[in-house]
Order: structure tokens, then sequence, then C-alpha cells
């Protein structure tokens, strides 16, 4: 990189805040997926005014410029591929309005997730997207890949909890877009950007929508002893018109990692469990709960608990929540797939997830959100065995093409990123292409915000410049 | 240009002859604001409506898309028009996974046809628009009109899961897909919903369903003042209770609504009649929710001092909710001129509705006022004769309203008036901050400006 441009970014905003070091950006080329990609300098803005001049400067010097929140993302979409300038938003970090009567809360991209809901429980309120990193990733980043979480069931992703948005474009322009109450006249530009994984603008500052707790939460403990059993329960409550606010599936070989590492009440000798949450009013819930009671007995369950309280409750989620955590201790790394299929197709999905692999010689886990067909099969591998790492990420491609052959998609709240971008044209046509680049180069027409993510290298936009820093694009770890 | 005979000549080499229509009286079936088109077009496919954008596009035609044609009025009338895009012919269900709650369903299918398919299988789509009995699902998109069952169930972008559209090059494109939960890609199909076929052509649509409640039960509360009416109202918000809509609405609207009713089935609630203002609340469940949200809608109007309260009998709540899912379409009609305005604020005190009312009272109007879910208001300027002084005083009102409005930080659209104040005002308000970012979008899906050009905001 061009010393004068780490100079006049020292200028810009203080040496504290910007890092040029090797050893300094080494933490900065990875995320929680396989990907990699160093950026060649890492920047930490104050203000939405320091955004702006750093993007500006960005591209004086015709670098690329890539956002990062706290760089928990599973595609790749934090990760500067082409080099450049990495935007790490951790100290804008605040909340700067709580609006507790209109239920909306203004915060600064570099606000963790939970913290929103930490600000105004007290209110009863709480903000709804729950990605399982909840605890460290930012809103930003749940902005920019449109993130989900088990209870996206019943209550959306990001994009439905986002009313307004304020931007920082590539030439440095600040804008807004969606208004903080109720729609205004014109198109959905913040359902646009939500989701659009930092590649038409960079987002400096967010207005949520904030959710009222609900009186009532009852949480199921459903044990069984074949997976078939757990995902027929699943199509059953489906198809029967129940849909509970959260409904996640652990399958025996997880659970049983899960148990031993967070002792949550998983019975390890059990096949499958399903975690399944019901909210609202105590008349629906107790209906709701007994309903699904049913369902899981009809479907051989061997057993449905119900959380006593608050503190089972807890024991229960932390159990879902840290299943990743618990996973690294079995193997050196894990490959976390992200695949949604129709929830009528699941039995079928999860046979031939076993069938892949067998083939591929892994056992691979799956712990997932059941209730939205939102598959997360886990391939855990060796990174230092080149030809095992090869042999996950063909198991993974597999399996995303098989989610795609049954109806479904290719990501349901990790992103596409650098992961899947050339998975694409197993969804879309060269016209689909053509519309999003012309999208794409609407609002970053050199390409020059986070290059090489979303579009396939060979039909995405055509000036799209993977630049040679060292860490070769696609890379693996 | 070409001319009309060749032009209608080379569609039918395009499409065939029975889909091409260009009588005087079939152009005047789909005239917008007294101007018609060249020809109407009825394609049978995507693949139809492909090859008539790319037609359009090579001769620079100006296209409009439009399905049942309830609402073709909303926003500027196009600034040129010369074909009719009829897409009825697109009619027909293409997917349906009950088990999945998904569906797939043709731009052209009426709205109420879709919900039979939906109520064998026990499940319905929200999309509780007006002019139900003809609507289509495409032109329920498109117009982005709101759903009276918006309150509990959201708006079309909380279930609307992907699209299939033509764009404006004549490319068949789609957005999304079929599953309930996917970030695979742009959600373009967001940007269609309220574009006002300025975007796309729209030829299918991706839901997901929801199942039909098992019983449903409706509330209606009368108040003296506005005030008591409003705090109830405000109690009902903050109770957490579930409710598929809640409506507020003044002694004015009670009279017009009570007239629908009776026109529709001679006959209408008693308390409709009562001066004052009204609360109506609807919600659904099972029988023990049914029973503690009625429990706790007499305590609240007891509490708030209501002048009346009533649970709704079924025929009633099917009357009632009925009608206020029509409210666009006949308080559009509900006099000899009206201007129909669509009102969104930051949040509706007192003091705001009465301002509204006071600007919207302009002699000789008088006006009807309902406050919808989400901060959402509809206020109509009627009156009972479009001479001088009532344009002078609709314009004025209306100008004044806008204003109001936008000082309050909020935003205002005129829904329906007539079409000499639609040229004299600006229909959308004010243009926003973010308007350019808006023409870039429309400058990607639509490069030669050849969908409904000037229907739109800011004259997009």
């Amino acid at each position: 990189m061009d010393s004068a441009l780490i100079r006049e970014l020292r200028t810009l905003l203080g040496p504290a805040n910007v890092l040029s070091q090797k050893e300094d950006l080494l933490l900065y080329e990875f995320d929680g997926s396989v990907e990699k990609g160093r950026p060649e300098a890492v920047v930490f803005p104050h203000t939405t005014g320091d955004v702006s001049r750093v993007v500006k400067l960005a591209a004086k010097y015709q670098v690329p410029v890539v956002g990062r929140g706290a760089g928990t993302g599973l595609s790749g979409g934090a990760l500067a591929r082409g080099g450049g300038v990495m935007v790490v938003f951790a100290r804008m970090n605040r909340i700067l309005e709580l609006d507790l009567e209109n239920r909306r809360a203004v915060v600064q991209p570099g606000v963790v997730n939970l913290d929103i809901t930490r600000a105004v429980e007290h209110a009863g309120l709480y903000f709804a997207p729950d990605p399982s990193s909840q605890k460290s990733c930012t809103v930003g980043g749940n902005v920019a890949e449109n993130s989900g979480g088990p209870h996206t069931l019943a209550y959306g992703l990001t994009t439905n909890h986002v009313a307004a948005l304020e931007l920082v474009l590539p030439d440095g322009e600040i804008t807004r877009v969606g208004s903080r109450h109720g729609d205004t006249p014109g198109y959905d530009l913040c359902g646009l950007f939500v989701g659009s994984e930092g590649t038409l603008a960079l987002v400096t500052e967010i207005t949520v929508k904030l959710s009222r707790k609900a009186e009532a939460v009852k949480t199921l403990l459903a044990i069984f002893d074949a997976v078939g059993d757990a995902s027929r329960t699943v199509v059953e409550m489906t198809a029967s018109g129940i849909t509970p606010a959260a409904c996640e599936m652990l399958d025996g070989w997880t659970l049983r990692a899960v148990e031993d590492y967070i002792h949550a009440g998983f019975p390890r000798d059990s096949a499958a469990v399903l975690l399944i949450e019901v909210e609202g009013l105590r008349e629906a819930t107790e209906s709701q709960a007994a309903s699904i009671v049913e369902i899981c007995n009809s479907n051989h369950a061997r057993e449905v608990r119900s959380a006593r309280d608050e503190r089972e409750r807890d024991l229960l989620w932390k159990g879902r929540r840290n299943a990743f955590g618990a996973l690294g201790r079995l193997a050196p790394s894990n490959y976390v797939l992200d695949g949604v299929i129709p929830r009528s197709k699941l039995p079928e999905a999860l046979e031939q997830i076993h069938a892949i692999g067998e083939k591929y010689g892994f056992q691979i886990g799956n712990i997932f959100h059941a209730g939205d067909g939102n598959l997360h099969p886990i391939v855990l591998y060796d990174p230092r065995d080149m030809e095992q790492f090869k042999r996950a990420i063909a198991a993974a491609e597999e399996i995303i093409r098989m989610c795609v052959a049954l109806g479904g998609a290719l990501t349901g709240e990790h992103g596409v990123g650098m992961e899947k971008n050339e998975l694409m044209p197993l969804l879309f046509s060269d016209a689909d292409f053509d519309l999003m680049r012309r999208i794409h180069d609407a609002f970053n027409p050199d390409s020059s915000l986070n290059p090489g993510k979303i579009f396939p290298l060979s039909k995405g936009c055509g000036e799209i410049r993977i630049r040679n820093s060292g860490q070769a694009a696609g890379t693996q770890a | 240009m070409s001319s009309v005979a060749n032009l209608a000549t080379r569609l039918e080499k395009l499409i065939g002859n029975d889909r091409v229509r260009a009588s005087e009286a079939a152009l005047q079936e789909v005239a917008i604001a007294g101007r018609a088109p060249m020809a109407v077009l009825k394609p049978r496919s995507a693949e139809e409506v492909a090859e008539i954008v790319s037609f359009a596009a090579a001769e620079k035609l100006a296209v409009v898309a439009c399905g049942s044609r309830s609402k073709l009025e909303l926003g500027k009338p196009p600034q040129r028009y010369d074909l009719a895009l009829d897409l009825t012919g697109l009619c027909q269900i293409a997917h349906y996974d009950p088990g999945d709650l998904t569906l797939s369903v043709d731009a052209g299918m009426p709205l109420n046809e879709l919900a039979k398919a939906l109520a064998a299988k026990n499940q319905f789509l929200p999309l509780a628009v007006p002019c139900c009995s003809t609507s289509t699902v495409g032109g329920a998109i498109a117009s982005g009109i709101d759903s009276s069952l918006r309150q509990l169930y959201g708006a079309p972008r909380d279930f609307l899961i992907g699209a299939e559209f033509v764009d404006g090059t004549g490319k068949q494109c789609k957005s999304g897909g079929r599953v309930v939960k996917n970030v695979t890609g742009y959600d373009l199909h967001k940007l269609l919903i309220g574009s006002l076929g300025t975007l796309a052509v729209i030829t299918r649509l991706n839901f997901r369903a929801f199942p039909l409640p098992d019983l449903r039960s409706a509330h209606l509360a009368g108040f003296p003042t506005l005030e008591a009416a409003l705090n109830f109202h405000a109690s009902l918000l903050k109770s957490g209770l579930p409710f598929s809509n809640l409506e507020l609405f003044d002694s004015n609207f009670s009279t017009l609504l009570a007239g629908f009713l009776n026109e529709v089935s001679g006959s209408a609630l008693e308390s409709l009649a009562k001066q004052g203002w009204h609360v109506f609340a609807s919600f659904e469940g099972n029988t023990s929710v049914m029973e503690r949200i009625q429990r706790e809608l007499r305590e609240c109007s007891a509490q708030a001092q209501a002048a009346c309260s009533e649970t709704l009998d079924m025929q009633s709540l099917q009357q009632l909710s009925g009608a206020l899912q029509e409210v666009f379409d006949w308080l559009r009609r509900a006099a000899p001129c009206v201007a129909l305005l669509r009102i969104v604020l930051p949040q509706f005190a007192a003091g705001d509705a009465m301002e509204l009312q006071r600007l919207a009272k302009q002699s000789p109007l008088h006006s009807a006022f309902v406050l919808r879910a989400y901060n959402v208001a509809y206020l109509a300027l009627l009156a009972d004769a479009e001479d001088a002084s009532t344009k002078t005083a609709l314009e004025r009102g209306v100008s004044e309203l806008f204003s109001c409005v936008e000082a309050k930080k909020g935003a205002a659209t005129l829904l329906h008036a007539p079409l000499w104040l639609k040229h004299r005002v600006n229909v959308w308000g004010t243009k926003r901050p973010d308007f350019p970012l808006m023409q870039r979008v429309k400058l990607a899906f639509d490069p030669q400006n050849i969908f409904a050009p000037g229907r739109f905001v800011g004259g997009i």
C-alpha cells in the first residue's frame, strides 16, 4: 500500500486509529468463516464524518474499502479480499438514542447486538434478531448480512427490524434511507441496503425497531431416538400451522459434544432433540405447547420436557448457542454451512447430508433452525491437512447443491460473501446477474466497496479488482 | 414512433392477434386520467411479457402494467402511455407447498381465487387490501396499498419471499426464492412493493402463507372526545394484546361507513350512528384467547369511560372488517369531489389529529378521518360540488396539509384526487434526501424509462 495513504490516514484519524504493521493486520485477515483475506491498513473511525473522509481518501488512492464489525461473520463478508483499507466500526459503538415510547433505538454500527436488548429490557423491550454470536456481533454486521437467529422463525431477519439507515456511499457522500416512524413514499431502499453485504455503501447509523417481550414463554425439549422422527415432527408441526418462536434441532452426535461441554441437560443417548419455544399470551402458549407435545408424541418422542423456570430455559439455550464452541473441542477447525430447504423436505435433506458425509469420509453434525428449514451442517476438519480441507469444501458444496435441488437457497442467514459467490449461478441466471450488477454499479460503480463478494468473479461486476496483496483471492486457511 | 395501425400489426405478430386489442372501447377501458394507450396487450406467459417489453424498449414505448385496474389512479398520471399490459392472462398458482406454507403465484391471479385455494388447506395470505373482489396479487403488491391486517401480520415486505419479473431491458429476472428464510443476493423484490410498475413488470410472486385463525372477534367502542378515544387506542397498543386491526375514526367517518354498510348489506351497526369517536379492534385466536381479549377490552373501555362498548357478533364483525379493508375504495367515492390523503406521522397526539382535521375542513369542505395501524391515517376532504370555491378550498386544504405533515416530520401522499388537483399539487409530497438514490435504482431497472414514466415519487 502506498505509504502516503497510510500517512494521510494517520493525519486524518490519529495514529492510534490506524494499523498498518503486518503483525497487527494478521488479526483482521480472518472472520468466522474458512476464508482469508488481509487488509493493507485497518482504521477505526469514531464518527460518520471520519468514515466519509476515509472513503474519499481511499478513492483518491484507488484502493478498496471493506467494512467490518466484530468479525464474527461466517461467509467472509468482512474480509479484505482485494486488500485495501478495512474500516472497523468497533469504536463507533454508542447507542445514540432510545425512544421507548415509539419502540425505536438509534445506534452506531459497532454496537453489540445484545447491548441493545440490555439497554431496553427494563422497559419490557428487546431487539429481536438473535444470531448465536449476539454477545459479540455488531448491529452493523447484522445489517450488512441481514442476520437471523433462532427466533427468526417467528420474528423475521434483521431486515424486519430496521427502520432507517445512515449511509456513506463510495464517493464519501453521506445520506439516509428509510424512515424512523412508519413507511414513507418511495422505493424500499432500506430493504435493498440491508443484506447487501457492504457492497453498496457503508452503514454508519441504524434506527432499529424494538420488540415487546412476550407475556409468556414456554420452552420445550423434545427427545427422540431417531433423527427421522424429530424431522418429521418439524414437518408435521409446520403443516399444522403452529409457528413457534423458535424450533431448533441438534442431532445426537452434536448434542453429545455440547452436553460434554455445557451440561445443558441434553440426554447423551438420544438421536436428536428439538428445542422448541412458544411465546405470546398465556392462553395461546398453553394450547400451542399442548399441541406441540401431542405432535412430538405421535412421532415417537421418548420424552418432552418443559423448562420449569428461567434458569432451566437459559441452560437449554446456552447449550444451543454455544454448540459451535463445543465442537471446537473435537477438531482443530469446523466448517459451519448455511443452506435453506423447504421445511417439508427436512427428512430427505438430513438423509442426504448423512450420505454426503459418508461419501467424503466425514461425520457431519447438524445443529440448526429446523422450524424455518435453515440447515447448519458442520464439517470438522484439520486445516493443516490440505487433502482433508479440500474434501471438506467438496462435501460442503455438494450439500449446498442439494439444498438448491430441493427447492431451497444458498444461504439463510450467513450471507454469500466470498464463501458462496461462485455457487450463485446455481440459483441465478445471466439476466439476474445483469440486473444485480446494474444495481451494484448504481451505487458502487468502481467496485471500491467490498470487492469480490456476492458475485461470481467470472460473472460479477466487470470492474471488480481483486488486488494481489499477498493473500491471493480465494486462498483458503 | 410507430403509427397505431402498424404498431398493432407488429404486436399481433409478436404474441398473436387474439392478444392485442386496439379498438377505441378497449383503449378507453385502460385509460388513465383521460389518456389512452395505443394498444392493450394480454400476454399468456412471462416469456410473452419479456417479448413485449423488449419490443417496447427497442421502440421506446411507454408501458403500464395492470391487473384489475382498481388502483391505476395511484400516483401521477404517466407522462407517456403507449401500451397497456393486461396481466390477467397470467393467473396460475405455479407452486403451493401447504406443508411448508409457501406459494408461488402468477401476478394476474385474482386475490379472491387465491384465497379459495389457500382456504382449502386452512391457510391464507394476509393481503387484506381494498377492491378485494377484483384485485390481482400483482396489483396488490405493485400498488403498495395498505392491508388492514398489517397490525398483526405485517406489511407485504414481511411475507413476500421472492419475485419473478421482467426488467426494462426485456429480460426475465428473479429475486429471493421460495423458502421462508433466505439472504441470497440483493432483495430486489422488496423494491417492487409499492413501485407502481415503474421498475419492472411483475410476473410471479412468492409468499409465505399463514394458517387461518381458529376464531375471530371484534370490539367497537365509542367516545365523546378525541382525547378519550386516543388514550383508549394507545392503551390497547401498549397492552401487548395481539390485535389484527385497530382503527380509530371520527363521526363523519362513522356516518360514511354506516352509509357504505347500508349500501352493501342493507344494515349498519347502531353504534356507528352515535356522535363522537370510535375505536374498532379485531383479534383472533383460540377460545380462551378470545375470552381474555374480550374481557380486557371491556375493562379498558370502562376505565376509558367509553360512551358505548360492545363485542360484535359475527355478522357485524365481517361487515365492519370488510368495510375497513375497503376504506380506500369507498372513501374516494364518498362525495362528488374527494381528495384522499394517506398521512404518516411520528405519533398522532390529539393536537396533531385536531390540526389535521381543522385544515381539512376549509369551508365548504367536510372531512373524514381514520387512524389506522402503524401511525398511518387516511384523511378525506369531501366536497358536495366541484365549483370554483370548492376547488380553491380543496387545493388550499391539501397544500396546507402537506406542509403541516412535513413540518411534523411526517409524510403525506395524495391517494385520490380530481385530475386538476393532481396537476396542481405534488401528490407524493416533498422529495426526500434519498430521492437521488431512488433515481439510481430506477435507472438500473429501467434504463430506457419505459415503465409508467412520471407516475412515481419525484416524477420517476
